[in-house]
């Protein structure tokens, strides 16, 4: 059996997989493992992501999965109104997180050159 | 304190805009559009203020550090700038908590699957695939048409030219349905 990989929280796993019907058939058990289930039966990989509540991107063609966030839990966060803490690099290279700034106002601002 | 976030496709589109301001804060590269999904930011420029206790005090809204194009935006640098100084110098208390909830745009089940398209066409376009990669860019802006994050933020990839043609004519559609690109939150 071919391999299908699963992107999930900025991970790819692979693992055996084939396309039917334009949808993604996985007996995938390091997925598994990463997603918490049975190990040796083939699964509709959408079925999955929706019991899961979490959005899932396919190219069957390119035989890759990407497996989002969910709406209900990005919306319940935010509305939380706890900033959502994250890790990013700077030019050089060398890692910043918002909770550093812990103890002082924030000015957050998100630019792009397009 | 600043805290910048580029989102943009590699630090070397960013490295020009960076060198030229020589920020004495952090000024961070968000390829993977963490901070954007995150906060559900759908354009740039965007700006949040957090306090010190890390809680959102004022949510996403628009703000330019100068006039620069106010002639195309309508938005004037100076208000945003006033509300801000006196936040940060304690003279003005921000918008608390149901004013601030009640201006945040939450994300809905489409918006996080076209986050998940363009997170699938972004791992496509990085292991050179880009027809592949930009089905999966043109999905997610159909999914999320208000997300110029990814409609236009994309377009770099796509070997489009995010101030060029395809752009115009995607904005025209845009604001003669009577949509605004920007929307800033206003006092």
């Amino acid at each position: 059996m071919a391999t299908f990989t699963l992107v999930i929280d900025g991970l790819a796993v692979e693992g055996p997989g084939r396309a039917v019907d334009g949808r993604a058939r996985l007996v995938p058990d390091r997925v598994w493992d990463a997603l918490g289930g049975m190990p040796t039966m083939e699964s509709d990989l959408e079925a999955i992501a929706t019991g899961l509540d979490r959005p899932l991107a396919v190219d069957v063609e390119e035989r890759v999965a990407f497996l989002g966030v969910s709406a209900r839990a990005r919306a319940a966060r935010l509305a939380s109104l706890q900033a959502p803490d994250f890790t990013l690099p700077d030019l050089d290279g060398h890692q910043h997180s918002l909770a550093e700034q812990r103890g002082k106002k924030v000015f957050l601002v998100a630019w792009g050159s397009w | 304190m600043v805290l910048t976030v580029a989102v943009d496709r590699s630090p070397e589109a960013a490295r020009p805009w960076i060198e030229a301001a020589r920020p004495i804060h952090p000024a961070l590269i968000d390829t993977p559009h963490l901070v954007a999904d995150l906060y559900n930011m759908v354009n740039v420029p965007t700006v949040v203020w957090v306090d010190e206790d890390g809680r959102i005090v004022r949510p996403n809204d628009v703000a330019f550090g100068t006039d620069t194009f106010r002639h195309i935006t309508g938005i004037e640098a100076a208000r945003h700038l006033e509300l801000l100084r006196g936040w940060v110098r304690g003279e003005m208390a921000p918008l608390g908590e149901v004013q601030t909830r009640a201006r945040q745009k939450l994300p809905s089940p489409s918006d996080q699957l076209a986050r998940a398209e363009f997170g699938l066409g972004q791992w496509l376009h990085e292991r050179g695939r880009p027809e592949a990669a930009g089905r999966h860019f043109v999905k997610a802006g159909e999914l999320a048409p208000h997300d110029f994050m990814v409609r236009r933020g994309t377009m770099p990839m796509r070997g489009l030219d995010p101030m060029g043609p395809e752009f115009r004519a995607m904005l025209g559609d845009w604001t003669k349905a009577g949509n605004r690109y920007y929307l800033p939150l206003g006092d």
